[in-house]
């Protein structure tokens, strides 16, 4: 039976500080955070990495104990009694917390074992859970074949087997296709429509928050806001707009950022969403000189919008100074295909990781691949480094052939790999040294390139630090610098902006920008929907194949129909995997 | 009391599903020990044999050839004959020889009149363990060609009378006899270790351990859960690498069958506590190993007194060897091999490792916590 809602709150945290050492230094994961959940709601503790949402989880699980503070869950006292709080929640870790080499309906044997499930029970309780998951099928397969989403929902069955009170899903879409996304919030529906369950679900995905009934926003270990969505959002109201001009796009954006009065700009697809101080629109004779033909639309915010906005404030003095372009002699060429992949296939043992992908980049675009975890985007990219020999088909990068002279192909490339490959022991500076003199750069040369670096990515006050202790935002800026040491005409990046808070992610897309300005080709992979907006064209892949490619606006024109005039990307892609799913089965058809 | 039977059970399914299923842990049990008995069985032997020796015999003589030839006919030996006592020192400073025996001018009149050992012996102190047994070698092979002299010339042997030296226990004295139970111990120290530390810290690197922690299981729980089936395992292991050692390198099991099952059982209840605590500090898989060979493998090589005499050490190391599980087991293997049930061994030994499984046991259970800090 569901508690009975006393008007007592689901969860009660006061105070609640969690600190953490790193050799001397004491890092505050959580920093005085007061908050509550309600009961049967939905509630999302949003964040970007290393804001404290794992911390946080682990320390309301009874897993950590707080240094401060009190949390109550579901009335006890967690640092109390951290086994009677375990015996009535559900927790998913972030790996889902299966047992690779044992079934599926091994695994539910074991936690059903472990949360005290009478065997009568079971059997009831596995049909509701299996047809809830649609597992059925895949009873006897092992929890390691199955793929990301799969895994991802016998996670949640295992912790649901003892129906739970309160459920704590510790970013359990993150990494996961759009298609395992939806199901698993439909599952999250349910439960707390049908049974009571009260849910806290931790994401790094804003756009999950409008799903929530209630958020708690959290940036750097503290609580940024707490409310329904709307009220994040209502403070914004009427003061987000989509700008077009009769320039390009990248130009645009760069110009209204340095606007008055512009809190945000955002590129979305060939139009600029812009964000501002006040209900207007941005205006001047300034403006309107610059950008010939601009026109601004209302269009209601969404929740990053406000997280943004809150960002800003927390930190006025951070305007975002457009970065100018080094003009590059690439610029000058005309356009030619820096990167022709065709007919490319990767094979590890019997399981094909890159199957048959054709695509082609022209210098001075950005190209995106948009997938899951597990899509093969990595893998392409290992091979378009020349990391990795292709099984079949052909790549040529800059001009060359990478079967046969992947070193020459090499050093025209900066690659930037995912979770930054940097020394962590090595400061700023040694960092920068380093990367240089691995591209051969020495004397005067590397030391203009250093120069260029430090001031092209505002690395001067913190060249002593050692790159382990910088924030994640600047983390991220270092290792492009570090790809960029030789002045690469191709940048390979891999998941560069995963994680990191909006603002740093902003930060980075505008160096990015530059970079293409001036001629030189981006190739970046990603699984978050929205980067898909920033690319000039863009691959969403699947399975190892290539679903669709083209223009974002295309491949959204493509999923329009009455019923959604104003698709997403995420909507997009989900269109385009059932078509795929679909496609079989029609070529049977007679 | 049903309920954590239940989970108890549910737990066991688990590691014995997951032992069968991953063959890595079959691989620590069995393939580890297996390897390394064979490996370190042939390898690491305490006779001395085929030992490059010179012989220097400036005056050529019947008699200086007949005992020359006695080191030819000696298994122990791989004599090199040299004219002058310089190039055999030669030789030996270049390491080709390990000894020189040099036979004086006046050999014949020594020899025949009996007395002092007129031969002269030059040995390589570099390596201290075979310049003693090269030592102990030319005596043994002087003694006895000077008996047989005797014995042709029909007069009674020479005083003095020559030692028959008596081996109790190993009569061929085949250090291998000796070695084989040593290592038996020193590898399953390492493979009951391993065995725990191994299992417990794939668990936090795959992620299952946080969300065992926040079911109803209670940590003594996990902890038998892990105990039963790798001590099982473990004693597999054991048994396999026993039958090794009686049917491969044919060293005679003088003991019981029962007291050898009953001390391995403490033994392996000690390695497997090892294991546990270090498997609470450790969270990677790749850390709690190097923990498990510096902590017990080369402890157990070193300081267990199967290679190293215990009683020759410093005594701050001394008093550190009685920490080490693996001394007593030793102790209790030689004995058990070569000698019997010699129970004023093994009960005072047994007794030993029943305090360190307690011990470490009592340590992880003490140390384990139902949290990650």
């Amino acid at each position: 039976m569901p508690p009975l809602d006393d008007g007592a709150p689901a969860l009660r945290l006061e105070g609640v500080r969690r600190n953490f050492r790193s050799g001397k230094r004491v890092i505050a994961a959580i920093d005085g955070i007061t908050a509550s959940a309600a009961h049967g709601a939905v509630t999302g503790l949003i964040g970007p990495d290393g804001a404290g949402k794992t911390t946080l989880m682990r320390l309301i699980a009874g897993l950590l104990r707080a240094d401060a503070g009190k949390i109550e869950a579901l009335g006890i006292d967690v640092a109390r009694d951290p086994l009677a709080v375990q015996a009535r929640i559900g927790y998913m870790p972030q790996r889902f917390g299966l047992y690779e080499d044992l079934s599926v309906r091994q695994n539910l044997d074991l936690y059903a074992d472990l949360q005290g499930v009478p065997a009568d029970e079971r059997p009831a309780r596995y049909a509701e859970l299996m047809h809830m998951t649609a597992l059925g099928p895949f009873a006897g397969r092992r929890a390691g074949r199955l793929s990301g989403g799969m895994k991802q929902k016998l996670g949640l069955a295992c912790t649901l087997v003892h129906p739970p009170d309160l459920l704590l899903l510790d970013e359990p879409t993150v990494g996961v296709d759009p298609v395992s996304r939806r199901e698993l919030w439909q599952i999250i529906d349910h439960l707390t429509r049908d049974a009571a369950v009260t849910v806290l679900f931790s994401t790094a995905y804003l756009d999950e928050a409008e799903r929530c009934d209630a958020v708690l926003l959290i940036h750097e270990g503290r609580l940024l806001g707490a409310g329904p969505p709307g009220v994040f959002t209502a403070e914004l109201a009427g003061r987000s707009f989509f700008a077009s001009a009769d320039v390009g796009r990248r130009r645009l954006q760069e110009r209204l950022a340095r606007a008055p009065d512009v809190i945000d700009t955002v590129i979305q697809g060939s139009r600029v969403r812009v964000v501002t101080a006040a209900p207007t629109p941005p205006a001047g004779a300034a403006l309107a000189a610059d950008l010939p033909g601009l026109t601004f639309a209302p269009t209601p915010p969404r929740f990053e919008d406000a997280f943004v906005a809150r960002l800003r404030a927390l930190d006025p003095g951070a305007p975002p100074a457009a970065a100018p372009a080094a003009p590059s002699p690439a610029a000058a060429s005309p356009a030619e295909d820096v990167i022709a992949v065709r007919r490319l296939t990767r094979r590890f043992g019997d399981f094909v990781a890159v199957n048959d992908v054709s695509f082609h980049v022209a210098r001075g675009e950005i190209f995106g691949l948009l997938g899951a975890n597990g899509a093969g985007k990595s893998t392409t990219f290992r091979m378009l480094c020349g990391l990795l020999p292709p099984s079949e088909g052909s790549l040529r990068v800059a001009g060359f052939d990478l079967r046969r002279a992947a070193a020459s192909a090499r050093e025209r490339i900066g690659y930037m790999a995912q979770k930054f490959s940097l020394y962590g022991d090595l400061s700023v500076e040694r960092n920068l040294r380093f990367f240089s003199s691995v591209y051969r750069l020495f004397g005067a040369r590397q030391r203009r390139r250093i120069d260029w670096a430090v001031a092209e990515f505002d690395l001067a006050s913190q060249m002593s630090a050692t790159a382990r202790d910088l924030p994640l935002g600047f983390k991220q800026r270092l290792a492009l610098a570090c790809a960029l040491m030789h002045e690469p005409d191709i940048l390979f990046l891999d998941e560069p902006t995963s994680g990191v808070d909006p603002l740093a992610r902003r930060d980075f897309w505008r160096r990015i920008n530059a970079l293409a300005e001036s001629g030189v080709t981006v190739m970046v992979t990603t699984h978050f929907m929205e980067e898909a907006e920033y690319c000039d064209r863009l691959a969403i892949m699947a399975q190892g194949r290539v679903l669709t490619a083209g223009a974002p606006e295309a491949i959204k024109a493509a999923a329009r129909t009455e019923a959604r005039p104003d698709p997403t990307m995420e909507d997009a892609f989900i269109a385009m995997i059932e078509a795929a799913a679909d496609a079989p089965t029609q070529a049977l058809r007679p | 009391m049903m309920a954590s039977l239940r989970r108890l059970r549910g737990l066991l399914r688990k590691e014995f599903l997951q032992i069968w299923r991953d063959p890595s842990s079959l691989a620590i049990a069995f393939l580890l020990p297996a390897v390394l008995l064979f490996l370190f069985g042939y390898g690491v032997s305490l006779d001395a044999s085929n030992v490059p020796l010179a012989v220097v015999a400036p005056h050529p003589s019947a008699l200086a050839a007949s005992f020359a030839s006695a080191f030819e006919q000696s298994p122990y030996f791989r004599p090199q004959r040299f004219l002058t006592i310089q190039e055999a020192e030669r030789a030996m400073a270049n390491r080709q020889v390990q000894g020189v025996v040099w036979l004086p001018s006046d050999f014949d009149r020594r020899a025949a009149s009996g007395g002092n050992s007129p031969i002269g012996l030059f040995v390589n102190g570099v390596d201290t363990n075979t310049a003693r047994i090269v030592e102990g070698y030319v005596q043994q092979v002087w003694a006895d060609w000077l008996a047989t002299q005797a014995a042709e010339a029909g007069r009674p042997a020479p005083l003095p009378i020559a030692l028959q030296p008596r081996v109790r226990f190993n009569p061929a004295v085949k250090s291998r006899d000796f070695i084989v139970p040593g290592l038996i111990a020193m590898i399953m120290t390492l493979s009951g270790a391993l065995l725990t530390a191994l299992v417990i810290a794939r668990e936090w690197e795959r992620g299952t351990m946080e969300a065992l922690m926040v079911t109803r299981v209670t940590i003594r729980e996990i902890l038998i859960a892990k105990l039963i089936p790798y001590f099982v395992l473990g004693m597999g292991g054991m048994a396999a690498t026993v039958a090794l050692g009686v049917f491969r390198f044919e060293v005679p099991l003088r003991g019981s069958l029962w007291t050898l099952t009953a001390t391995s059982s403490l033994f392996m209840l000690a390695a497997l506590g090892m294991g546990l605590l270090i498997s609470s500090a450790a969270r990677t898989q790749f850390v709690a190993a190097q923990i498990a060979i510096i902590a017990t493998f080369l402890p157990a090589f070193i300081l267990s007194g199967f290679v190293f005499d215990i009683n020759s050490m410093p005594w701050p190391v001394q008093i550190i060897t009685y920490a080490v599980a693996a001394r007593y087991f030793v102790a209790i293997l030689q004995s058990t091999f070569l000698a019997g049930d010699v129970w004023s061994v093994i009960l005072p030994n047994a007794a030993a490792l029943i305090a360190i499984a307690a011990i470490f046991l009592g340590a992880s259970r003490a140390l384990a916590r139902k949290r990650l800090d």
